[in-house]
């Protein structure tokens, strides 16, 4: 079988989780395999990745070159095109940094490409059976790859579980002379880090979080009240967001915040991984959606099938009820 | 500028629940609500605001069939000039590379300073206009959430990256961009502004128009190909209460007080 190679990003010197995962991976597709590291970047913090990196990887590609500083994309698909040997498999996390390197790249080295993969099924002659998911969760996918060429593969953050073992001591390749001067057509500038909010819906230990459900911009009120009868904050998925129906701050998931409250209220929220990515700490999850096939279901621990518009008013004024008792 | 948006029709999943066929190798297809793909429609505005401020015309092309027209002529509705179907027997079956590559021939046949897709499709990879890209040898950007027309053939973009931050970068035209949701907000489009669109020819281009290798698209180029649809067992699931709404609201303050402290 074709050697296989992940790219691990890394930051400050620190190697992104996904170096353990893409291990377990590469190990679904082949149990022999030893996969190879390749991190990219520029002086003391590429160097300390990849010796951190070497208690688990028996060997590490590094590509050094002042223009890596920054990861951009297109030139760190450019490198990897001309050190990598022709039918490799490169697997690579799937978030926005794989989501701009790895389709260019599979054209680049001729290969298959399939994305977001959550499982390796298994390998027969000359392809590959992987699980993705399509139409937000709802069902999945068997997907047969011709590998005969080898084969670029993003993998869903969070999906393989990393492998237990004992630290080894890998050794470090240095591929900078191989990869020589690099130029793209895009060039980094700044990032601006996320507005603060009025709200800070990590600090909070019950959560309302709404959903497409909720429907329109005036019902965001429902969910406030029950927050406010509950002293919770309210939260939402990135469909309120991109409807302008809540501030960004609000947003849980990948591209939002990360929360760990104790009580995740999902009301009207069909429940992406990318949504489910952002809620860290195994709160208790109370799904509250009219639709019974909602994939929130399935990671909930308790479900109710009801119209959050009707449920959630009434709720509130149960909670109102309940304070005006024991007040008594 | 002329800005080419790639889009395509699928089902609708706020419309619909995704069910499995009797055979389970496909989605239950029959009575299936289609749209735009929600991201591609963003696509669509974005580049509808860049020709307002600096002028140009936008082009929305998808790979497909008779039945895509309609989204066609919604974006056509919302302000793009030209409408353009690819289709041909042909095409059937295509992977991801195969679109792509369909879509570089296209874009050969013109002259577009900008290409716009939307992030990712339904029931797709986030993967056609990072290809297209590399086809071309246009430089790319995905997970685009701002765009600035700037001097001199380039543009200002942000993306989208963890955190909700956002990574500013330059990009040099042409080139393309994937497209994120929450970008802009895209116009209504009523009944009335599809019927004023509705007798404007659409233009269609085949395998042989585009100078294309049948075998290099559709099936036979096709290097991933779906398999089967499964209804996949994750863990035990939620606890569906049954009870009746009063039930289930006493229920759920009684759990929200035990888990999260309820003051």
């Amino acid at each position: 079988m074709a050697r296989i190679f992940t790219y691990i990003a890394q930051k400050g010197g620190a190697v992104d989780d996904s170096a353990f995962e893409l291990a377990a991976a590469a190990r679904k597709i082949d149990p022999s395999a030893s996969p190879t590291a390749i991190l990219a970047g520029w002086g003391a913090d590429l160097d300390a990745a990849c010796k951190s990196l070497g208690a688990s990887y028996p060997e590490i590609w590094k590509i050094a070159n002042e223009a890596l500083a920054y990861p951009n994309a297109e030139l760190i698909r450019k490198a990897l095109a001309k050190i990598l040997p022709s039918n490799s498999f490169v697997l690579v996390a799937h978030e926005h940094f794989g989501i701009d390197l790895a389709p260019g790249l599979s054209i680049k080295l001729n290969s298959a490409f399939v994305s977001d993969v959550l499982d390796i099924a298994g390998v027969e002659g000359g392809s590959l059976k992987v699980v993705r998911q399509e139409f937000g969760g709802q069902v999945s996918a068997h997907v047969r790859c011709d590998i005969s060429s080898g084969a670029v593969i993003t993998i869903r953050p969070g999906a393989f579980k990393p492998l237990e073992a004992a630290p080894i001591s890998g050794t470090v390749v240095d591929k900078s002379a191989d990869v020589g001067a690099l130029t793209a057509g895009r060039r980094y500038l700044e990032t601006v880090v996320a507005e603060a909010g009025d709200v800070d819906i990590t600090k909070h230990n019950i959560l309302v979080s709404i959903g497409r459900g909720i429907q329109e911009k005036e019902n965001v009120a429902i969910a406030q009240e029950l927050a406010d009868a509950l002293g919770a904050a309210v939260s939402c998925s990135r469909p309120v967001v991109d409807a302008k129906w809540m501030e960004k701050s609000r947003q849980v998931g990948s591209s939002g915040k990360t929360v760990k409250p104790k009580v995740y209220l999902a009301c009207g929220i069909s429940g992406s991984f990318q949504h489910l990515a952002g809620i860290k700490g195994n709160p208790f999850l109370i799904a509250i959606n009219k639709n019974p096939k909602a994939p929130i279901f399935q990671v909930a621990d308790v479900g109710i099938v009801d119209d959050i518009l009707e449920f959630l008013p009434e709720l509130t004024s149960k909670v109102h009820e309940m304070r005006s008792v024991a007040a008594k | 500028m002329e800005i080419l948006v790639c889009v395509r029709r699928v089902p609708d999943t706020s419309e619909n629940d995704i069910e499995l066929n009797s055979a389970g190798n496909d989605i239950e297809r029959d009575d299936l609500v289609y749209s735009i793909n929600e991201p591609d429609n963003y696509a669509v505005e974005e580049a509808l605001q860049i020709v307002a401020r600096v002028g140009g015309n936008v082009t929305v092309a998808t790979v497909g069939g008779e039945d895509d027209e309609e989204i066609l002529r919604r974006e056509m509705a919302m302000g793009a000039s030209h409408g353009v179907l690819i289709t041909d027997e042909a095409f059937s079956g295509s992977d991801g590379r195969g679109i792509a590559t369909i879509l570089k021939a296209f874009v050969q046949k013109g002259s577009y300073d900008l290409i716009l897709t939307g992030v990712q499709a339904e029931d797709g990879g986030a993967q056609v206009g990072g290809m297209l890209a590399a086809l071309l040898d246009y430089p790319f950007a995905s997970l685009v959430n701002s765009i600035e027309v700037m001097d001199g053939k380039k543009l200002k973009i942000g993306r989208e990256i963890e955190g909700g931050n956002k990574e500013i970068s330059e990009i040099d035209l042409p080139c393309v961009l994937s497209i994120q949701t929450g970008i802009n907000e895209p116009r209504y489009v009523g009944m009335k502004g599809i019927r004023q669109v509705a007798s404007i020819p659409i233009p269609t281009f085949g395998v042989s128009d585009l100078g294309l290798d049948p075998s290099a698209v559709g099936e036979a180029g096709a290097k991933v190909k779906r398999v089967d649809y499964f209804v996949p067992a994750l863990g035990k699931g939620a606890e569906i209460l049954h009870g009746s709404r009063e039930e289930n609201i006493d229920k759920v303050l009684e759990l929200v007080a035990a888990k999260g402290g309820l003051k």
